[in-house]
This record gives structure tokens, sequence and C-alpha cells, in this order.
């Protein structure tokens, strides 16, 4: 078992990241654990640094320090009818963790559920953020306001970072209404070439889809939300114009299914498979799950219209990094789940090209000169 | 006037050297250094602030700015890029012994690809014109600042541009899925692409808004959005801007976001109304535009909400578009507010700060106690969704010291958005305009970070240098420097 640190302050933590002469793993609550970890590293665990700082429903603004729960945010702003329209999604059951995740933690990951097409990315709704560099220096960018053009924007750089850059101790988000309700057209499609051409078609329609997904073998899906008779007007809008059979799901089985969906669902039971989380143009999707069927055993599913896929391999010694690495072409892959021995030899992350691995490196040693924070979480060491 | 830094009289030095080398890199009359010509490109839409460049360099293709910004490099000269020169903060002013980069021949559309629901266009080609480019089978792309029929998507990028429509829709950061830039050192860089999530740290992210100082454009892949079907506006009046921002809060707090919420005050809205014409009510303290937009049973839903709402919050007026014709004049005020201060002052200054929106009546209340101290009229516009403030500063720069007491006057507003939880600007950039009050909102600690990321991209602070931050770093400094007891390292450099 590695040493835990869990500062109680900001100068506390500034402190013992400035004065230590060895790296930490960071981490929220730990639900998240992606990529290869350094076992014998002590845990720099910020779990102090939890509870909501402000909420102010009117002017959709929300800070709340890093480790505080997702679940108690949602249920927060529930009480409001508002919402993180990123639909931050919950892998604690492919992870097998008990908390379903901190705000800093899916900031930190980057990570966005169906709503991504329609509402934007994680990164999108960020609109602040305090941290503590690799070198010990508190630093904030952004504010409580949801419009700012001040500065370099170093929250959503920190998006995405893996935890490699700063250790997060607050954030401010945007905060948005909920739909009023919500439906899913569900589609019958012989093929994911046709599915995501559909899904293509209902994206570019004014039907203002906020989810669109594929489960090969199960179903197409289109979810619409909003106040009750706009659903319904683009809901049968749009079956006129695609001009095919339409099965529908009501506000509770539409809920369910895009849980679902969003938390991995259809992957909890393979145990045992490498997860891959895949980003790629959404016509390109199809394409490119034909090509690595031939070289790898793996079951699939797509959301974001075809934008993001997700993967659980079988039987490939390299989690089939390897192969699909190569078929991805244009977009990227990150490897979210595998064995300790698979991570310790591939790579986290997309291997990027060598002018833009360069940058990535300086912007690193930017903010963590000494490789204080998660070495190797993103890119192994050189 | 605001100091820049003191131009390298070895670069000038070698001025005629360095004409005759960029000829050699840019042909067909790219290169700009007859002083005449040069004067064009003296200031952008800030034009209090002028300043000839060394050099224009107008390249046509991504080799050519890579060829040029590595010359740059190897030979210390430093390099402003500009798009249209529509910066409201300043931020294509050029330097006395720089290159000004200049990309609007960098204006074609490479790729309208609809089942992607994005374009690929050159940095040079205007905001307007992608929507133009796609409109044919219902499409746009959603940012709309005031200037888009004149401003670039490059600046667009580097200044995160918003618009009226941007409460809904979000600002450019929020609309571009990739872009191709240029480093410093010469370097071709692809940040995304088609695909929703960039990979590894979020360089687009940083990049939008970066103000110049990080790369140079060369392409960028936008989203287009499918129209909505139908947009109607409302015009409310009200006789306080604390009632008006009473019913905004509400509107928000009752789940509705509408396409665009603009206010005006008093001042503004007579100056509209005078040079449009537009039918704005003339008795009222403060008038809100609010477009919903949506499927037509949609929007006759939200109309309905937002009358309620309005007359809980005692409107003393309330109009409806009927026609697409009626809506665009409604807008057609608002759109015209700066021409229209422009018309009743000799000179006004826009200021760009923002705020928590419950703030609004305690910013109006020290603004016309601001105004009544500078001797200086001031007329607002606000999108009010936002929080977005825009003060219009009224003065004459013939009269002795107009032009001092409004900048003076600016700097107070901003100073006081930043006090009550607001900050220095929300969508204009900080350029040179703000660029000595950036430490109202951050520490030394703030600022020093985000010069190292510069560092990161430009390690000799040749990029437009002089823009976004006030005092000029050496990369080396930053090292691992920790400002401690307020003591700023280095007391020997020169800040300016």
């Amino acid at each position: 078992m590695s040493k835990i640190l869990a500062p109680k302050t900001e100068p506390e933590l500034a402190e013992m990241i400035r004065d230590s002469a060895v790296s930490f793993t960071v981490e929220g609550s730990g639900s998240k654990p992606l990529g290869h970890r350094q076992n014998e590293l002590p845990k720099l665990s910020l779990r102090n640094f939890a509870g909501v700082e402000v909420y102010e429903p009117e002017e959709l603004i929300l800070e709340a320090k890093a480790a505080t729960s997702l679940s108690e945010i949602e249920k927060l702003l529930q009480q409001r009818q508002q919402m993180l329209a990123f639909e931050p999604p919950d892998y604690s059951s492919v992870y097998g963790s008990i908390s379903s995740g901190t705000l800093g933690g899916v900031m930190a990951c980057g990570f966005s559920g169906p709503r991504r097409i329609k509402a934007g990315a994680a990164r999108d709704h960020i609109l602040g953020i305090t941290a503590v560099t690799g070198a010990g220096v508190k630093f904030k960018s952004g504010a409580r306001v949801v419009k700012n053009v001040t500065g370099y924007d170093l929250s959503k750089l920190f998006v995405g970072s893996h935890g490699t850059l700063a250790a997060a101790t607050s954030i401010i988000v945007k905060v948005l209404p909920k739909p009023e309700t919500e439906e899913t057209l569900l589609f019958k499609q012989n093929d994911d070439a046709s599915a995501i051409a559909l899904l293509s078609l209902a994206m570019q329609s004014s039907a203002e889809v906020s989810g669109a997904a594929h489960v090969p073998g199960e179903g197409t899906y289109v979810r619409l939300e909003g106040i009750a008779p706009s659903v319904a007007y683009r809901r049968d809008a749009l079956v006129k114009a695609l001009g095919l059979d339409a099965g529908l799901l009501g506000e509770h089985d539409s809920r369910k299914l895009w849980q679902g969906l969003k938390n991995l669902g259809p992957f909890h039971a393979m145990t045992d498979a490498h997860l891959w989380r895949i980003s790629v143009a959404p016509s390109e999707a199809a394409r490119m799950t034909a090509k690595l069927s031939e070289t790898i055993s793996f079951k699939h599913y797509y959301d974001w219209a075809g934008g993001l896929v997700w993967l659980a391999v079988f039987d490939a010694d390299d989690a089939g990094a390897f192969a699909i690495r190569r078929a991805v072409g244009q977009g990227h892959s990150t490897l979210m789940r595998s064995t300790a021995e698979v991570l310790a030899r591939v790579e986290t992350c997309h291997p990027q090209a060598p002018a833009l691995a360069t940058l990535t490196a300086r912007v690193k040693l930017a903010f963590d000169p000494e490789h204080r924070l998660n070495p190797g979480r993103m890119y192994r060491p050189n | 006037m605001i100091a820049m830094p003191l131009p390298d009289e070895a670069v000038l030095a070698r001025r005629a050297r360095i004409v005759s080398d960029l000829r050699n890199l840019v042909q067909n009359g790219g290169v700009i250094d007859a002083a005449s010509a040069l004067r064009a490109y003296e200031s952008d839409g800030l034009s209090a602030y002028r300043q000839p460049p060394m050099v224009v360099v107008l390249p046509e293709r991504t080799d050519q700015v890579s060829a040029v910004l590595r010359y740059a490099y190897d030979n210390n000269i430093k390099v402003v890029p500009r798009g249209a020169g529509t910066s409201l903060s300043g931020g294509a002013l050029p330097l006395a012994d720089g290159i000004l980069l200049g990309l609007g021949k960098f204006n074609r559309i490479i790729d309208v690809d609809f089942a992607n629901r994005c374009a690929v266009v050159q940095p040079g080609v205007t905001n307007l014109a992608i929507t133009k480019a796609v409109e044919h089978k219902g499409f746009y792309y959603a940012p709309d600042p005031s200037s888009q029929i004149a401003c670039t998507i490059g600046g667009n990028v580097a200044e995160n541009s918003g618009g009226v429509h941007c409460l809904k829709y979000g600002l450019t950061a929020n609309n571009i899925l990739g872009i191709e830039m240029v480093l410093i050192t010469g370097e071709v860089i692809r940040l995304g692409g088609k695909h929703l999530d960039s990979d590894g740290y979020d360089l687009l992210g940083v990049m939008t808004g970066s103000e110049g100082l990080l790369g140079v454009v060369t392409e960028v892949t936008v989203r287009i959005l499918q129209k909505p079907e139908t947009a109607r506006a409302m015009l409310i009046g009200f006789a306080s801007s604390e009632a008006a921002g009473q019913c905004v809060a509400d509107v928000i707090a009752g789940g509705i976001i509408p396409g665009g919420m603009e206010m005006m005050d008093r001042p503004a809205i007579h100056a509209a109304d005078d040079f449009a014409n537009c039918g704005y009510p003339r008795d009222v303290e403060a008038l809100l535009i609010v477009e919903l937009d949506g499927p037509q049973v949609e929007v006759d839903h939200l109309i309905a909400e937002l009358k309620r709402i309005a007359e809980k919050n005692n409107s003393l007026s309330l109009k409806v578009s009927a026609t697409e014709l009626e809506r665009v004049a409604f807008w057609a005020g608002r759109k015209a507010a700066f021409p229209a201060v422009g018309r009743i002052t000799p000179d006004y200054m826009c200021m760009d700060g923002t705020i928590p929106r419950k703030k609004l009546p305690e910013v109006l209340q020290g603004m016309a106690a601001l105004s009544a101290h500078y001797k200086l009229r001031v007329a607002n516009v606000f999108h009010a969704g936002d929080g977005n403030l825009h003060p219009l500063i009224m003065f004459d720069a013939n009269q002795d010291d107009e032009f001092a007491r409004a900048e003076a006057f600016g700097a107070d507003i901003l100073r006081l958005c930043v006090k009550v939880g607001g900050v220095l600007t929300g969508e204009h950039g900080i350029g040179v305009e703000k660029r000595d009050l950036m430490g109202e909102m951050f520490t030394e600690d703030d600022l020093a970070q985000q010069q190292r990321l510069k560092c990161a991209f430009d390690d000799k602070s040749l990029l437009n240098p002089g823009k976004v931050f006030p005092t000029l770093h050496r990369c080396a400094e930053l090292g691992r420097v920790i400002v401690r007891n307020g003591q700023l390292p280095h007391a020997e450099l020169p800040r300016f």
C-alpha cells in the first residue's frame, strides 16, 4: 500500500508539492484509475478539498472544491432544475470503484456524455480554476462569469490533462437549465454504415438532436429534449424527413437508455476486456471499425453520431493498440482500461506527431518542471 | 499613450537586408516596405493607438508563413499577426521594429462537410462568408460578432470572439474543432480536426483567445449548425435597470436560454433610435431585446412565458416582432448602437467588462458617479444574458485632456467590474488597451504561470510582444522563480 498524503489547505498542498523529492499520483476519489500507474509513488489525495462553495442559478454558475462528488453537485442542481449540460459520465462500474467521481476528476479526464454533440464537452463548461502547479505554485484562471477572455484559458488546459500539469483545488463551471422532458426515437438499421448515415441526417436536421448513438445488434437511437410540445413537433418532423419506421421510448425509458450508454453500460459485463475510447470524424467511424474487425476481436458501440467509438477488445497481447492506432487516422484513441502489464508498455493517450509532442512536452514542463505530478500517465516518459 | 517595448536598434539598422530577405521568401508583391503603404496598417479597430510597422508581409501559403516565422526566429525579429484589423483592443497594433504578418490572402473555403457538420476554411475568410458558404443547405456559423461582415475567422480564433447569440450558442472556442498553426520556430502543428475532441492537452482551447501571442493560425475547422426554424424578437421597456435586470434573472432561473438577450440604457436607446429610427420606446430607462428561436410551437410558448415574467417585473412596454422584417428592425438599432453613439460625439471608447449580472445596478450607479467625476457622458449596451457590458465613453480627442480622462474613466469602469467579481474583457481581448490592468485581476503568480505557458510556445517572446502582459519577462527568469513577499525578481529589467 502506497503512502497517502491528504493536505487540508492550499498552502499545505503547495508546500507538499514544492518540498517533495519524489513524484505523486494525484487523486480525487480514485474513481477513474486510468493509464500507467507507478504503485510505489505516494498518493496525493485531494479529498479534503470538497464542498460546493457558490451556486447561483440565475447567474448560471457553480463553484465547488475539486473533490466535491458529482452526485452531490447534481443533486443540488436538480433542486433548481439545472444540470451540468455536458452530462459527466460515471465509469465506476467498469473500474469497480466505489465513488462515482468528482468534479475535478471528470474535468481532469475531460470526459463528456452523449449531450456533447449539442451542448459541448466538459472543456466548454469550465469557467475557472484554482490549482497548484507541479512547481508548487498556486494560480487561478477565469472567474465566476460565463463570458470571459481575460488572459490565456488555463482552465481549458486543465481539462483532459489527467492531473499531469496541476492539482486543482477549486473549479467554476457553467450550469444550464435542465430540459423539461425527453424522448428517444429507435431505428433498426442492418449495418453500422447505414446507422451512422442515418444519425448524420438527423444531426443535419433542425431537430436539435441531443443524443445520437448506435449499438450494433440492438438499435440506433436519437434523443430529443426540451418542452413537451417542441419535442413532439421535432419528433414528428424528423421521422417524416427520414422516411423510416421508428419506435419511441418515452421519458422514463429514454432516461434509462442514455444513462446506460453514458456510463458504458454495454460493457459492464465484460470485466476482462481492454477498453478503448476513440474519437474520429463521425463519417469515418463505421469504416474504421470495419477495418479493425479484420485484425482484432472486439465489441463496440457508437455515441456522438459516430464521433465517439467505444471498443471492448478481447485476446490481444497489446490490447489491440497497434491495430487501433493505425486505423484511427486523423482522430485519436485512449486506452481506458487494461492490465497493469499492458499499461506499462502501451501509451494511454494517442501518440502525437513529433512537433506537437515536443510542444506538449514543453507545456508540461511549464507547469511541472520536475515531473512531480502523475509521471507517465498520458505519455510514457522519454 | 501606452508604452510599447523599445524598438531593437540592431533590427532597425538591418531593415533593408531584412526586407530583401523577406522578398525571397514571399514573392508577388507580398512584402510591403514603402512608408506610405505601411501607414495603411498602422492601427486596428482601436484607432487611438497608431504605429507603422517596420515591414508588412502578406503570405499566401502555410509554407511561406512557416519560412517567415523561422526567419524572424533566427534573426530575433518581432512579429505581429493580423487578420482584418478589426480588433477593438489593439491586438494587431504594429511594432516599429516588427514584421506585420497579414493573413488576408488566406481567403479560401477549403472544404464544406455537411455529413460531419463542419467547414474547413483559411484564416482570412470573414466570419459572415462562412455562413454564406453553407446557408444554401440551411446551415450557419453561430458566433456573430458585430464586425462579422469584415472580421476574419483567424482573428476570431485569436480573440475568442462572441456576439449577441453566444449565450445560447457559445463563443468561438465552443464552435471550432481544429486548427493548423505555425509556431514562431516555423513548425507546423495540427490541433484537433473533424473529430469532436482534440487529443492530449487542450492546446486548441489555449490558442483560442491567445491574441496572437502563441502561434499563427493558417487553417480553421469550424462547426456549422442548422438554422432554427423560426426566430422572433421582443422589445421590453422598463422604468429601471434593476427591473430589467431582475427580468433577465427570472428568465434564466425559469429555465429559458434565449437566442439573444440584450439590454440598453436610456442614452443608448435614444442614440440608436435617432440613428436607425427603429421604433424603440423612448420613455424607458432600460430596454431589453430578447430573441427566441426554435420550432414555431416552442417560440410561441416561450414568448408567452416571457410576457408573464416581464409583467411580473412591471414592464412599461412590450412588443413582439410579427414578421421577419420587423425582427431585423428590432435588432437594427442595437447593431448600430456603436455608430449611433459615434454620431452624437466626436469620439467614443468602447469598454468590454463582464460582471455577475446581479451586480448590474451597482455597476451602473458606480458608472454614473464616475461619469460625473470625469465630466464625460457614457451610454451602455449590455449582453444581458451573459453579463458582458459595453459602456461607450463619449469624448472629444481635440479637447485638451479629454482622451486622457476617457482612458482613466474606462480603466476605473474595468476596476469596478473586477471589484464586483467580474473580469476585464468578455470578448474584445486585452490587447494593449487593458494590458496594464491585468494586475487588477491576477496576482504575479497567476501572470507568471500564463507567461510560462507563453514561453513553451515562444521562447524568445517574439510573437506580438507588448500585448496582454503588463510586464515583459525573459523566459529564463520564469524557470522556477517564485515571487516572495511581493518582491519582483530581476528588478533591473525594463517594465512598461
